[in-house]
């Protein structure tokens, strides 16, 4: 292993300008003439408007502009896209009402994009918007996911009666119901996958600069994939044609998801600029993250396993409720369908599984992608179910989960639900996880911990997730509107350093460094030499961007192609140089070799020979520098075993997580220390999902969450240090052999803390979050 | 109304309205953009600053009260490229992902070290970094790096 190549745990190239201060976040950007954007929001779920005066904004000191949706419909910008189609069981496409960066006529959440002032500075904008003076004629709202198609419900889009989006049932119902009626033991369970918001640390933000020369827009934003912004609003928003849109993602403080999707904000940025032909900035604050955020999960849902006499699973059926929020956000139709039921084997051999999903409107925020996105609401209610399995059976979880697992030979693995499963050893990683836990030694501890009061409880997730999120014909098949292969660009200048230009971006996973490490260890030249650049149209070619844990198990294939690409027309030119048969040279290390001899040239100087080709082989081209691109085959199927313990306060309710072990099969690792740091980040992702983090409107649809006052993030105290190890399988259509570790945590650790927490309790079944007043009220039906 | 102060060392002064919030003044006419804005209630942290050596939300802070003050900024601690002992450990222990709730990580762990010394157990630091919130790391590196930049700082 080269010192920073695959497999060692670099210290990470972009820490010095984060750790001085000198990170360059799209808020950190001031441009000269710059003015300032302020959105007036509705303070109403729901509600109709019926005039909007902006005479006395417009009037007041410093203001630019203030424009509604009628400025932005008058210059024909388009309605915000979903982009995935999902097919309802009428056979007609999902309901998609309009979805208007700025309202048209109607508000349909708290939040809602009503106008935008401009003015030189922010507070100027701000106080300018309170003249706004808007009327509006407040509707009912909608509110519950359970709720939402029932009966008597507010009609909120004519386009969708009930307030049903789509209704998706997959899976042979028929043979199914033949299965459960013959099944020695049904267990069922019901339960809701608790709204969250996703809440990157940086807000979004966004600055519009318009070249009127050129007439070119460059929008700097807080974007995960910025030829996917770019390509969206030039195609279906009107916003500038392809070539004349510039969208720059740099640092950026986090995604999680949130900042995937095309968003009202940033497109009236990018159409305000050219508008008044001043730069246009835009930064959020938390208050609208909380409100104009795509959200996460909200599901409500009921599982039911048929079991026979020795707990082996026959069938599953499921049905789901989905909130979607008021319109469809970018990717939200594929979120609670394909992402969510396709994944609903899990690590079982379930030879049936039948689904029901409908997906409703609310008076909510659009819901979307949010770490991990449909897997671990698919992973909660299996691995739920699966422990009610157990004690219904009266079977130690652990027995019950090896009962079923899919067995390691039978890898490539067809599941009933469409996914076929690269590679893994479940058995393996559940083994070991139960060692690193000591589940030998639980009784002992569970006895200590009633000596002191505490109720002490042991819960299993074994989750598996599908990511790398790639094979583009796949996602055709599956209405995806876009192609999910990457792209890569190295290229060596003529005084040897690289530049390796991605489609990915990073905005937290450390890619600067794990490329660079791919790139040191294929090419073999020094890591400092190495440069990764990303996030920029008009610097890199056109790439997809990061999210579902793809970056490297599809980016990281297009660059290990590319460099491939230079290392065989390299061989050419070291062969012309060294006089020698192209089929005599050796690559190794950095240095070409004339195999047998000890006359060799390094790479770098066959960069130069390839920039100054005074001696150079006939046919080939000057220039050294390649692109590659990667399409996998399928999906990376990460998986592993979480065992979480915590003790429980009986008199007040109150949780604490005393013990949490990981067991991940992510294949090879690049950096082991990049991907424990993604591992620790996903659990307390998911401790924050089972323990604090719930998004709650009330029934008027008044967001009563809204502050990080209201909705609990996890701090440092809410988790202690974990134990985390590996059972790597080698995925046989990944060349790197690698999967994917970004959202396994945020998968697998809400099952493991709450099957932990009915452990402790002797519940069937404890509400996310569990709060202490849950968990006490819990503990009283229990006792 | 015009402030003068001490920033990182160096005089600096404004023209600030009273509204003004003292990270705004940093980072909009100081162009000291390092120390971040992750909320609008108090909560995450991010906006960290020392002032008068002690550690401030400087969302929470006037920069009209700042006037007279001496700031340290994330900008601060380093001596050119060679970072404080505490960003070091914070780079050794990966003690960061996307980077925006750094600043204040570091600026509250040098906090924590004024008043807990240079020997701080685990339970401490992840009790007084009760006002900083990160979404990425899941804060065991976190607690690491400052742990071990404590430890480093007496060297």
């Amino acid at each position: 292993m080269r010192e920073q190549g695959i497999g060692a745990s670099v210290r990470r190239k972009e820490d010095q300008r984060f750790l001085l201060g000198k990170g360059r976040y799209t808020g950190d950007i001031n441009v000269a003439g710059q003015t300032h954007a302020y959105f007036l929001r509705s303070p109403h779920a729901h509600a109709v408007i019926e005039g909007i005066d902006t005479s006395a904004a417009t009037a007041a000191p410093g203001v630019v502009a203030v424009l509604t949706g009628d400025d932005l419909a008058a210059d024909g910008i388009g309605p915000l896209i979903c982009g995935v189609t999902v097919t309802s069981d009428d056979g007609e496409p999902h309901r998609a009402p309009a979805h208007p960066a700025l309202a048209q006529g109607k508000v349909n959440y708290v939040g809602d994009h009503v106008a935008v002032v401009i003015a030189e500075t922010l507070t100027q904008a701000q106080d300018a918007a309170e003249l706004v003076d808007v009327k509006y004629r407040p509707l009912p709202a909608v509110s519950s996911t359970g709720e939402a198609a029932s009966e008597g419900q507010q009609q909120i889009h004519d386009v969708a009666p009930d307030n049903v989006c789509f209704n998706w049932p997959f899976g042979d119902k028929a043979a199914n119901d033949e299965a459960f009626a013959s099944a020695h033991r049904i267990s069922s369970i019901e339960l809701t996958n608790n709204r969250m918001v996703t809440n990157p640390m940086e807000p979004r933000a966004a600055l519009g600069e318009y070249n009127s020369g050129t007439e070119e827009i460059t929008l700097h934003m807080t974007t995960q994939n910025p030829h996917v912004h770019r390509l969206v609003l030039a195609a279906f928003n009107q916003l500038a044609p392809e070539h004349k849109l510039r969208v720059v993602g740099p640092d950026v403080g986090g995604g999680f998801g949130a900042k995937i999707f095309v968003y009202a904000e940033e497109l009236v940025v990018g159409w305000a600029c050219r508008k008044v032909n001043r730069p246009v900035k835009w930064t959020g604050d938390r208050s609208e993250a909380f409100m104009a955020d795509a959200h996460g999960r909200d599901h409500v849902s009921r599982a039911e396993m048929a079991l026979d006499e020795n707990g082996r699973f026959l069938a599953m059926r499921v049905q789901t409720t989905a909130n979607l929020g008021a319109y469809l956000s970018t990717f939200s139709t594929m979120v609670p369908s394909y992402l969510y039921a396709f994944l609903l084997a899990g690590q079982y051999a379930t030879p049936l599984i039948y689904s029901e999903v409908k997906a409703v409107f609310t008076n909510t925020a659009p819901v979307d992608a949010s770490r991990g996105a449909g897997r671990p609401e698919a992973t909660y209610l299996l691995e739920r179910l699966v422990d009610v399995c157990a004690a219904d059976m009266d079977l130690d979880p652990a027995e019950i989960r090896r009962r079923n697992f899919i067995p390691k030979d039978a890898f490539p693995y067809q599941t009933p639900v469409v996914q076929c499963y690269d590679s893994g050893d479940y058995e393996a990683a559940l083994d070991q996880a139960m060692e690193l836990a000591d589940y030998a030694g639980f009784a002992a501890r569970a006895e200590e911990a009633r000596s002191r009061g505490k109720l002490r409880g042991i819960g299993f997730s074994s989750y598996v997730e599908a990511c790398g999120i790639a094979p583009s014909a796949a996602v055709g098949q599956l209405g995806g509107g876009v192609g999910l292969w990457e792209s890569a660009q190295v290229r060596f200048n003529p005084t040897g350093n690289v530049q390796v230009f991605t489609g990915t971006h990073s905005h937290g996973q450390g890619h600067e460094t794990t490329f660079a490490q791919l790139v040191c260890d294929q090419l073999g030249v020094p890591f400092e030499n190495i440069e990764v650049i990303h996030g920029d149209t008009a610097r890199t070619q056109f790439g997809m961007g990061t999210y579902g844990s793809r970056s490297l198990a599809v980016g990281g294939v297009a660059i290990a192609k590319a460099c491939d690409k230079l290392i065989a027309k390299g061989r050419k030119i070291a062969a012309h140089a060294m006089e020698a048969a192209e089929g005599d040279i050796e690559f190794a290390d950095g240095n070409y070799t004339v195999a047998g001899t000890d006359k060799s040239m390094n790479i770098a100087e066959v960069a130069f020979t390839a920039y100054v080709p005074h001696n150079y082989p006939e046919g080939v081209e000057p220039g050294f520098d390649e692109n590659a691109f990667f399409d996998p085959m399928n999906f990376s199927f990460p998986a592993g075993t979480h065992i979480c313990e915590v003790e429980v306060d009986p008199d007040t309710g109150v949780v604490e997580i005393a013990d949490y072990t990981a067991v991940d099969d992510f294949g090879k690792l690049v950096n082991p220390m990049i991907v424990e740091g993604q591992v620790h980040g996903g659990i307390v992702h998911g401790i924050g999902q089972a323990l604090l983090e719930g998004c709650r409107y009330d029934s008027d649809g008044q967001l009563v969450t809204a502050s990080f006052m209201d909705y609990a993030m996890p701090r440092a105290d809410n988790a202690p240090d974990f134990r985390v190890g590996y059972a790597p399988t080698d995925p046989p259509h990944n060349p790197l052999g690698v999967k994917g570790c970004g959202e396994a945590g945020a998968i697998g650790a809400p099952p493991a803390v709450i099957n932990a927490i009915a452990n402790a309790i002797g519940a069937r079944h404890v509400e996310m979050p569990a709060t202490p007043e849950t968990v006490w009220r819990a503990c009283q039906s229990a006792a | 109304m015009k402030i003068d102060l001490t920033v990182n060392g160096q005089a600096a002064s404004g023209e600030v309205e009273a509204r003004t919030l003292l990270v705004d003044f940093l980072r909009e006419q100081l162009r000291l953009t390092g120390t971040h804005v992750g909320c609008d209630t108090s909560q995450c942290g991010a906006c960290v600053v020392m002032v008068d050596g002690k550690s401030v939300k400087s969302c929470t802070m006037l920069a009209a009260m700042a006037d007279g003050c001496d700031l340290t900024t994330i900008e601060g601690l380093a001596n050119g490229a060679e970072l404080h002992p505490m960003q070091q450990a914070f780079m050794d222990n990966h003690g960061l992902q996307c980077g925006f709730c750094t600043p204040g990580m570091v600026m509250s762990g040098l906090d924590i070290v004024n008043r807990h010394g240079r020997e701080l157990d685990a339970a401490t630091v992840r009790r007084e970094l009760n006002g900083n919130i990160c979404r990425c790391t899941g804060y065991q590196n976190i607690v690491k790096s400052i742990r071990e930049g404590a430890r480093a700082m007496g060297d």
